[in-house]
């Protein structure tokens, strides 16, 4: 068993770490919320719902989610492409994680000192101080540095052994931090082209549609860039978690590509009950987002043969005989599964929201918040919860004891139970027509509203659990980083016999990068134009 | 470790076929029970909006 | 690259499933003019909204037999007219335009739930069949007072 490097375990703990502190202190933003809406008016006059509700956003939509990524595939990259990140790898990775957390710094002041109290999506033509702005852009730079140095430890290995097929989790990794690339010139130029310039008082007016057209574009790919890595996980680690095999090596990498293709020019479909976009274009754009559910279709019916595979391998017989046999004890298989089973209603909802005129339903409920509580809170979330059993024993040379194993599945059970709660009554009210991002209020005692009361107290419940399963993980994690010494095999599962050859078209970043290209040009080209052409130009506003 | 599994040299003439098709019908009736719920929660929520409308 | 006779087989109901789901909507949209609010581009200054008609004279105006015309100005925190009253099975056009940020429009127990966007005028039409008092409430986070901004519809 080789050892993982020493030098490369400091920088991914250095993400893993960040990235907990991000979950923890917007877990306790997100649980005052809760209350809030719930009814108990507790917070103090110094901080109001809506600038904790921007930093709730900030640090687990943006800051937990990316730094958990980075690390974590770092992590794999660094095992799989040759044992040891080169030096200009890390040194990428290391100038990332700074630029990343400078921003972070600053715009977490920012919007704690309420200067930036227009949530994470910071819709123009609310105008938040520039320092909220310098500091997304130092977050999303730094974000660039720290791919470049996992595509430069791919090519490198690559350019030394042409002519094989690359580790699947390294090529995942490339999908994701290609995917991240192209998305974030959306949002990279909103906040750099439009935003500073006008918050700094350059100019004196935006182009609001054109900078909610740039934000959705990166805003779509951005919930794939979550969950990428997840499915990273499940295709390339929990196989040997179990004792299985993965059950195909080129529909896994199939679906990767599907997904860089079809995640990203689709952003019409966040948009669709706004003006200044014609019925036409967003209906294009709901086509092709009903593309990039099938990679999902066929990730499902891999994990189940994986897990069907394995079963059988052990003897189990029967349509669900194999369910008996999964190691459920086992917090690093339970947690990820469980993040499995959960983005079945996930993605059904997902399904829902893009569905053309049907989001009229749902638009800006409580349902959409519902929605993503599901797929990124626990589908990737619990994942990432999983990985963590594994991933510090590794990088630090400890093992995870059955001690932590039991306080893991705890951990996870109580999260299940809190988004239950919290998620069911989300989904339920929004369909009643409750709005999301709204403080307590019962719209002057209108009976619709009233009505709502019972599933935001409800919410309040669920939040609080969700709070202890926050407290929980972190507490595991601090376990784990004091773990007793030992070895730990970093997991990467192996391919089925069965499985066929992976053909090297899929490697051909060329030809995909450029059908991704293509694709992003059709969607958006014309729009765009008649965007900036017709749309008008507004002045900002501070309306908090 | 990694390039191994890739070499089928091992891999019998004879079609796996037979062996493999019931091998996934567990997966199949998972996947179709999966539509199943894309499809109810669907329609529940198409039938709410027609009647909105 | 091999599929599993099964896997081939769910992709293709699972793809066949979502082309019926497109097919439903694009037919709704394209062919019953059943579409997301506001298909058709029309813009005005915001900055001027109060001096532009019609938003110069915010209100309801009858146009037909029980069909209204109904132009709204959203502003931070409320909407211009405050309430109106229609007669049940009236037909609302709803024209409406934001003087500050963007805004919500949800009407509440219906479809109507739109975006408003200073520079942008939103449409919708809505047909009030059971009469009752409807809630408009503003669901796009606009600042402190958003969780005040709404207004009502009465349709008796």
């Amino acid at each position: 068993m080789n050892r993982f490097d020493r030098q490369d375990g400091k920088l991914v703990l250095a993400h893993i770490l960040f990235a907990f502190a991000a979950l923890l202190l917007g877990g306790i933003a997100g649980m005052l919320q809760g209350m809030v809406r719930g009814g108990a008016s507790i917070l103090p006059d110094c901080i109001g719902y809506y600038e904790l509700l921007t930093a709730h956003g900030v640090l687990m939509a943006l800051i937990f989610t990316t730094y958990f990524i980075v690390g974590f595939l770092y992590s794999g990259v660094s095992h799989t492409l040759g044992g040891k990140l080169l030096p200009t790898a890390r040194k990428l990775g290391w100038a990332g994680y700074m630029l990343m957390s400078a921003g972070t710094a600053i715009g977490v002041a920012v919007i704690l000192a309420g200067q930036a109290t227009v949530l994470y999506t910071f819709y123009a033509p609310m105008k938040a101080s520039p320092w909220f702005y310098i500091a997304l852009a130092m977050v999303v730079i730094g974000s660039w540095l720290s791919g470049f140095g996992i595509f430069y430890q791919y090519r490198q290995w690559r350019r030394a052994h042409t002519g094989k097929l690359s580790p699947l989790f390294a090529y995942m990794s490339v999908v994701t931090m290609l995917l991240w690339q192209i998305a974030t010139i959306g949002v990279a130029v909103e906040v750099v082209v439009q935003l500073i310039p006008w918050s700094l008082g350059w100019v004196d007016t935006v182009n609001v549609v054109l900078s909610r057209t740039l934000f959705w574009y990166f805003g779509h790919p951005l919930v794939y860039f979550w969950l990428l890595p997840a499915y990273l996980c499940w295709y390339v680690v929990i196989p040997k978690i179990i004792g299985g095999r993965l059950f195909s090596d080129s529909l896994a990498r199939l679906s990767f590509m599907l997904f860089l293709l079809f995640s990203i020019p689709v952003g019409f479909h966040h948009q669709l009950m706004e003006p200044g976009i014609s019925s036409f274009w967003k209906f294009l754009q709901v086509v092709l987002t009903f593309m990039v559910i099938v990679p999902s279709l066929m990730t499902a019916f891999s994990m189940f043969a994986t897990f069907e595979l394995f079963g059988r391998s052990k003897g189990a017989t029967g349509l669900f005989g194999w369910v008996k046999v999964l190691p459920w004890k086992d917090v690093r298989f339970f947690a990820p599964f469980m993040g499995m089973l959960i983005f079945i209603p996930a993605g059904a909802g997902g399904i829902i929201n893009a569905s053309n005129q049907m989001n009229a339903v749902v638009h800006n409920t409580l349902w959409v918040t519902g929605h993503f509580h599901l797929t990124v809170a626990t589908s990737v979330a619990l994942t990432f919860f999983g990985i963590v059993y594994w991933l510090i024993p590794t990088i630090t040379g400890r093992v995870l004891t059955a001690r932590m194993n039991r306080l893991g599945i705890i951990q996870t059970l109580i999260w299940c139970v809190g988004m239950f709660i919290m998620s069911g009554s989300m989904h339920t009210v929004g369909l009643l027509g409750s709005p999301r991002r709204t403080a307590y209020t019962t719209y002057d005692d209108h009976p619709d509203a009233v009505l709502w009361m019972p599933y935001h107290v409800a919410m309040a419940v669920g939040g609080a659990i969700l709070f202890v399963g926050v407290v929980l993980i972190i507490i595991n994690v601090i376990g784990l980083l004091r773990a007793p010494k030992g070895e730990t095999e970093y997991p990467i599962g192996e391919v089925s016999e069965a499985a066929d050859r992976t053909p090297a078209y899929l490697e051909r970043w060329g030809l995909w990068l450029g059908i991704a290209v293509a694709l992003i040009l059709f969607a958006y080209t014309i729009p765009l134009i008649d965007i900036i052409r017709y749309s008008v130009h507004s002045p900002g506003v501070k309306t908090w | 470790m990694s390039g191994t599994q890739q070499q089928l040299h091992t891999k019998q003439e004879t079609p796996v076929k037979k062996s493999d098709e019931p091998a996934l019908k567990g997966t199949f009736v998972s996947v179709l029970l999966l539509g199943a719920f894309i499809a109810v929660s669907w329609i529940g929520v198409f039938v709410l909006f027609i009647v909105r409308n | 690259m091999h599929l599993h006779r099964l896997e081939k087989i769910w992709l293709t109901i699972g793809i066949g499933m979502l082309a019926v789901f497109l097919i439903v909507l694009g037919t709704m949209a394209f062919s019953m003019g059943i579409q997301p609010p506001s298909g058709h581009r029309h813009t005005i200054d915001p900055t001027k909204v109060s001096e532009t008609a019609p938003f110069d004279t915010p209100g309801f105006t009858s146009i037909g037999d029980h069909h209204y015309e109904a132009v709204m100005v959203a502003y931070a925190f409320g909407y211009d007219p405050m309430t109106y009253e229609v007669e049940a099975g009236s037909t609302v056009d709803f024209a409406v335009t934001s003087s500050d940020v963007v805004h919500g429009f949800s009407i509440v127990g219906t479809n109507v739930n739109m975006m408003i966007e200073p520079g942008e005028i939103s449409h919708i039409r809505h047909t009030f069949d059971k009469p009752g008092t409807y809630l408009i409430l503003c669901n796009e986070y606009c600042g402190t007072g958003h969780e005040y901004m709404k207004t009502t519809l009465v349709v008796k």
